[in-house]
């Protein structure tokens, strides 16, 4: 799924990088502790966050992880963390939609945990 | 550079006093493992240790600590040492969701107790050794397969 339907699928804004909407997502995470996006497992992924700290920039940049997206309208306070974003290559979106169903449509779309199957 | 003799990356971890810089040492350490073609999955388990290392040296060591990134044809090993407080129970400190971060570290989303875990878990061979009063050192080493994610 391209960061585009993404943003499409979720009422959710650029906040930077917008013409990397053609990116490709498969699978998803989300997780508010920096412990636990620190201890994710499988490959890079879209992460649902709350957590708009500057450190979850840096963790995502240390992951290689492709975007970012912040549920409940939530954006970064501090513009140069949106800059440091897009001096990295990580696209930040931001959404009205809580967690849940920001997590919901994802998956009716297609998009799995990116931590492997569970069942 | 030449990957067969190794190349050998030293840093200086400070303690600020605040998490703004905690990232910097990790990033750079990503970057240049880059430059040198180390694999992909193999730079991310070892700038996650790091990030784990330098996180724990910000919060827990006042006056900071060394990282150092040993990089061989077959792996890639990391020593991080600090002369800070030390832990009293090692196997304490590595059980999942043991903490004992101040109030201001959990209100960033950080001290939920799973660095230490964590950085054993993305190691093929872990050590961390500590006393009271004089420091913690920990080695870690990461093998370098193709398929490692
Ligand atoms: N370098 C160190 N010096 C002194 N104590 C340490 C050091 N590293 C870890 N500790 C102790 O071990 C505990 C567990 O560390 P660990 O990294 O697993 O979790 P945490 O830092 O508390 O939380 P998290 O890493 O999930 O944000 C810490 O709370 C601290 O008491
Ligand atoms: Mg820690």
């Amino acid at each position: 799924m391209k960061l585009r339907e993404v943003a499409e699928l979720l009422e959710a804004q650029f906040l930077n990088l917008e013409d990397e909407g053609d990116r490709e997502i498969e699978s998803a995470c989300a997780a508010d502790l920096l412990s636990d996006i620190l201890a994710i497992k499988g490959g890079p992924a879209l992460t649902v966050t709350s957590n708009v700290a500057p450190q979850v920039v840096r963790v995502a940049e240390v992951m290689g992880i492709p975007a970012i997206l912040y549920v409940r309208g939530k954006r970064p306070a501090e513009e140069k963390v949106v800059d440091w974003a897009t001096g990295n290559g990580i696209v930040l979106l931001s959404t009205p939609i809580p967690t849940f169903e920001a997590c919901g449509r994802l998956y009716l779309k297609g998009i799995r945990c990116s931590e492997g199957k569970y069942l | 550079m030449s990957s067969e003799l190794g190349v050998v990356l030293y840093f200086a971890v400070l303690n600020s006093g605040g998490l703004d810089n905690v990232g910097a040492v990790s990033t750079e350490v990503k970057r240049r493992l880059q430059e040198i073609n180390v694999e992909d999955g193999v730079i991310r388990r070892v700038s996650i240790i790091c990030f784990e290392a330098e996180m724990n040296l910000a919060s827990y060591a006042d006056r900071g600590g060394h990282l150092k990134v040993e990089v061989k044809p077959d792996r890639v090993e990391i020593f991080v040492e600090d002369d800070g407080p030390g832990i009293e129970d090692v196997e304490q400190a590595m059980t999942p969701g043991y903490s004992t971060a101040p109030l201001w570290i959990r209100e960033l989303g950080f001290g939920a107790g799973l660095g230490l875990p964590n950085m054993e878990e993305k190691s093929d061979i872990f050590h961390i050794e500590s006393e009271v009063g004089k420091g913690t050192r920990i080695h870690s080493v990461v093998f370098r397969r193709r398929d490692a994610a």
